[in-house]
């Protein structure tokens, strides 16, 4: 019954940028500092202050435009966004509305099933923030005004997305492409990357769109998707049920796993844009857009195909690993160190990538350094140790910052490779099973893995696997010719 | 354009002011004759005229990235109705929450 539907969902992502100060002002943009102390007249609203634009915002502006192929516009001008509410004390937020600084932009995502999707992207807008109302101390509502002014852009995308999982991948990579110009850190639970969503439902060839609800307060990825599957069914519950969808703003309760009605008048949503007049029209000419995009970055998409391209990696690791900027970083050192760029890759979205989450450290923070990995994979591959013994050797990289083999010799973990050696153990434990060795030779090839077991055991796991396998063969088949 | 005594309370509503009925009787009158002086623009064509945000269109005026000290919170805070020497105080917005 559900098949018959589709969702349609457009997002507007709201991005911090990583100024110094404010959109308006000189205030500082520092987070977590103690409330009311990064504020001054412009930013609390007095009257008669001039607001001045920080130029740094139409740069980053212009770099996320340029990044999602938009055309940037030359001229683009200020608007005010009027509405009452405590955490925006002028009584109104200085917007663009209409000529927004970027517009008819796209943004390339790739779905599990590696197919690749793009999504229109409407425009891109400058914006300040509002300051933080905190509800839950005693009668009153608590105001707090250092957020208030720092500056936000404000990316609108088409509604092209159908599916909860396209507008994760979306979001996925717009945090990626901000990451990777270093405008915003791209951390949704600090509120750093805010997103809304705006979704409709239609029946499956249907070319209108339906009525569209906004949800708002989705503060994780997680959140994001969930609630959009929760409205998309609750729509189609409603039309199911021969009800209309009514346009209004829902509230994302993460804690009930549902949507609830702001129920605000209808007023709430009259802003009145009209052109800012304490701010000039900002213009970006042809030579200032070719000196930003001067500074463009190679962007995520380019270094996927980059290390699909020069490293030879398969689609699926060139997208993990160029997923965070500072981990395509390290994995670039770790290949300056060896040529085994699959074993890298292996290593660094394996056990790298798993001690990250479960230690819940950052890259630049892992206690392995890239050299060291490195090292690991150079001596599993000239045979000084085996795959096994590395696997053993990383967790004591982990705990102390120790070259690889350092740790081999101390331990003393040198991988065995002497056949003439090998072939003792090998004959030893042949002798300590005939029966095994009976039920192999009658066609148990079940039996060869238990003689590997026994020979990993006496050598303490150093055998080199590979020349344990062929010489447990030879012996074995030169034991059954013997039989014969 | 005119706007009715509807128009007038709806505004009124989103500047939070409370009319009494002949001030809103008043107010409509009075904005209708503003509007209908304007309409006398309407006289000229202004088909390939481009609309204009600001008189003055200069170059851009901008500030440089640079952090300034900011007001103590104490000053910040003094013309606030109700603060608690930390926040601004004002009535609880969500009510219940």
């Amino acid at each position: 019954m559900i098949d018959k539907y589709e969702g349609v969902i457009g997002l507007e992502v709201h991005a911090q940028l990583l100024t110094d100060s404010k959109i308006f002002c000189s205030c500082s943009t520092k987070f977590g500092n103690e409330p009311n102390i990064n504020v001054c007249p412009i930013c609390l609203g007095h009257p008669g202050v001039l607001p001045v634009l920080n130029k740094k915002v139409v740069e980053f502006t212009v770099l996320m435009g340029l990044a999602t192929d938009c055309t940037i516009n030359e001229r683009s001008i200020f608007a005010r966004k009027n509405y009452f509410y405590p955490d925006l004390p002028k009584g109104y937020q200085i917007s663009q509305y209409e000529e927004p600084a970027c517009e008819f932009g796209v943004i390339e995502i790739t779905l599990p099933d590696s197919t690749k999707k793009k999504i229109g992207i409407t425009r891109i807008h400058m914006e300040e923030d509002a300051g933080k109302s905190i509800h839950d101390s005693g009668y009153s509502t608590s105001v707090d005004l250092n957020r208030c002014g720092v500056p936000l852009i404000e990316i609108v995308s088409e509604p092209d997305m159908r599916t909860s999982s396209e507008a994760y991948f979306y979001l996925s990579r717009i945090k990626q492409i901000v990451q990777y110009l270093d405008i915003c850190d791209g951390n949704m639970e600090e509120g750093s990357l805010r997103c809304d969503a705006n979704i409709s439902v239609r029946l499956r060839g249907e070319t209108r769109l339906g009525t569209k609800t906004e949800i708002k307060n989705m503060n994780s990825f997680r959140n994001v998707e969930r609630a959009i599957n929760y409205e998309i069914e609750r729509q189609i519950d409603i039309l199911e049920n021969g009800g209309n969808i009514i346009q209004e703003t829902l509230l994302w309760d993460a804690d009930k796993n549902k949507a609830f009605s702001m129920r605000s008048k209808e007023e709430a949503h009259d802003y009145r844009y009209f052109p800012e007049p304490d701010l000039f029209p900002v213009f970006v000419d042809k030579e200032w857009k070719d000196e930003i995009a001067a500074l463009l970055p190679e962007l995520p998409f380019q270094r996927r195909n980059r290390f699909i391209d020069s490293f030879n990696l398969p689609e699926y690791d060139a997208e993990i690993l160029t997923q965070y900027k500072d981990i395509a970083d390290y994995y670039e050192k770790v290949i300056s160190s060896t040529n085994d760029y699959k074993s890298a890759s292996n290593w660094v979205m394996g056990a790298v990538l798993k001690v990250m989450n479960e230690e819940k450290i950052e890259i630049k923070n892992f206690p392995i350094s890239a050299n060291h990995l490195a090292d690991l994979i150079n001596i599993i591959n000239n045979k000084t140790i085996s795959g096994k013994i590395a696997k053993e050797i990383f967790p004591e990289m982990l705990k102390e910052n120790k070259h690889p083999l350092d740790i081999v010799k101390l331990k003393n973990l040198v991988q065995i490779t002497d056949t003439t050696a090998i072939g003792i153990v090998i004959d030893n434990v042949l002798s300590k099973f005939p029966n095994e060795v009976e039920e192999f030779l009658s066609g148990k090839e079940k039996v060869f893995g238990f003689f590997i077991g026994k020979i990993m055991q006496e050598t303490k796991g150093k055998a080199n696997p590979k020349i344990v396998n062929d010489l447990l063969r030879e012996k074995i088949s030169s034991t059954k010719r013997i039989m014969e | 354009m005119s706007v009715t005594r509807k128009d007038v309370e709806h505004i009124a509503e989103l500047a939070r002011l409370k009319f009494k009925d002949e001030e809103l009787q008043n107010f409509t009158e009075q904005l209708n004759e503003i509007l209908a002086y304007m309409e006398q623009l309407n006289e000229l064509d202004t088909e390939n005229i481009e609309p204009l945000s600001h008189t003055i269109e200069g170059g851009n005026v901008f500030r440089q990235d640079v952090v300034k000290p900011s007001l103590d919170r104490e000053h910040a805070l003094k013309n606030a109705p109700d603060e608690d020497d930390v926040f601004f105080k004002v009535p609880k917005v969500i009510p219940g929450a």
